[in-house]
């Protein structure tokens, strides 16, 4: 098991006040919340963050912990000395789930114990008496390719699914499901799988299974809501005498008509190419002029014959 | 930890195919009622017109009330924080979007 320093995890000192320790709580909650930050490990600090806090927020769990002293350092095995624990008053009161759906690392369960069955979902306002007699809903968050949206088709899926095990205690489980994405699903939107949650009490109904879908960048397109951008690169001449190109599209190649005068940036757009959402999304081409190298002496002839034959300032916006 | 390997699953898409009661997001929120009018009158939901009994929220509002849910126990903010709060991470999504397809 690997020692964590709470202190380090919070950046504060050994010695820090209750309210240094707030403070820094508060300051990193709002970097690391997962529907706040973008950092790549985002949830996985405001978890490490929230098991931090919930020790060093407590007088009697910091102390308890203060005891271990400065132990072995970060990430070196660990465990806890015999007569851990005694005199302090904390184990089986379990953490209050300060992180919300608190699910403690080994080794924070190895000193506290796991959170108790009453911890659970820390924001609960006392649930209306009606779902008594169904299971929990269990929500979830995946990385989809975009392919599945435009084509739809079954994607396998490992969801960590919070629990409550047979002792009350809250464990995470990995769920492996292959699920049927709906085509034209859009980033943000949620697949439900009804009866697919927590199990169900007895004569009851089960839960429900929400999968909020978010989507890789995909090689050629970007999305924005159900529209899609694909940039469309094309030859000078392509892009001043007008032409008809091959394009990509999610349905299939498609034979584009380029309006003569067009410059980098001109935005074509395809209706209703983009994702096939319930409304579906348009697809728009954005031009970009590719030029060819001029490597060789007829390359560099006809480049040449061009500036002769064009007065073109390309800085006259410039003023030189 | 343990794995569990199920067949293949059949969904539907919750935001097109839902419309919510009080009720409704009141269950699949596990909070009372009363939480969710103070979300609709901090203007972080938006129901249709008349009384509590009779409003109906798009699919859309049970991430976003799930969102303000967490917001408020994580970060210990009060509701018009929570408000604005929500109201700064949509601009930052549109913003980001707008980056994203190269600015427009």
């Amino acid at each position: 098991m690997e020692f964590k320093d709470y202190y380090q995890v919070m950046g504060v000192a050994r010695d820090a006040t209750e309210a240094q320790i707030k403070h820094a709580y508060r300051r990193l909650a709002r970097k690391y919340h997962p529907d706040v930050s973008k950092e790549k490990d985002a949830e996985a600090r405001f978890k490490e963050l929230g098991e931090a806090y919930e020790v060093l927020k407590s007088p009697e769990k910091r102390a308890a912990y203060d005891q271990l002293g400065q132990g072995p350092r970060p990430g070196e095995n660990f465990k806890p000395p015999p007569d851990w624990g005694s005199g302090f008053e904390f184990s089986g009161a379990g953490p209050s789930g300060t992180a919300g759906g608190a699910d403690y690392s080994d080794f924070f369960e190895s000193l506290f114990g796991g959170a108790a069955g009453g911890a659970r979902r820390g924001g609960r306002r006392g649930a209306p008496g009606s779902d008594a007699d169904r299971g929990e809903d269990h929500h979830a968050k995946v990385l989809l390719d975009l392919d599945a949206a435009l084509q739809g088709g079954s994607r396998q899926m490992t969801l960590r699914i919070p629990e409550i095990d047979a002792e009350g205690r809250l464990v995470s489980r990995d769920r492996t499901l292959n699920v049927q994405v709906p085509k034209g699903i859009l980033p943000g939107q949620t697949i439900r799988l009804a009866g697919r949650g927590g199990a169900a009490p007895a004569g009851g109904k089960p839960g429900d299974l929400f999968i909020e879908v978010e989507f890789e960048p995909h090689p050629l397109y970007k999305i924005d809501g159900s529209d899609l951008y694909l940039d469309l690169p094309i030859a000078p001449w392509e892009a001043a005498l007008g032409a008809t190109v091959k394009t990509p599209t999610p349905s299939g190649i498609v034979e584009l008509k380029i309006p003569p005068g067009s410059h980098a940036g001109s935005k074509l757009r395809l209706k209703s190419r983009g994702l096939p959402a319930a409304k579906p999304g348009d697809l728009y081409v954005v031009l970009t002029i590719a030029l060819p190298a001029a490597t060789d002496e007829k390359s560099k002839e006809a480049y040449r014959a061009m500036a002769a034959a064009l007065p073109f300032n390309p800085r006259s916006r410039l003023g030189v | 930890m343990r794995t569990v390997v199920e067949g293949t699953l059949s969904g539907e898409i919750f935001e097109e195919h839902t419309v919510l009661s009080v009720d409704d997001l009141c269950r699949l929120c596990a909070v009372e009622r009363a939480y969710i009018v103070e979300l609709v009158d901090e203007g972080v939901l938006r129901a249709t017109q008349g009384d509590a009994r009779g409003w109906h929220f798009p699919g859309a509002a049970l991430r976003r009330a799930r969102i303000a849910l967490r917001l408020q126990r994580d970060l210990e903010l009060n509701l018009p924080g929570v408000a604005l709060a929500l109201e700064l991470m949509e601009e930052l999504e549109r913003l980001r979007g707008e980056l994203r397809v190269g600015g427009r």
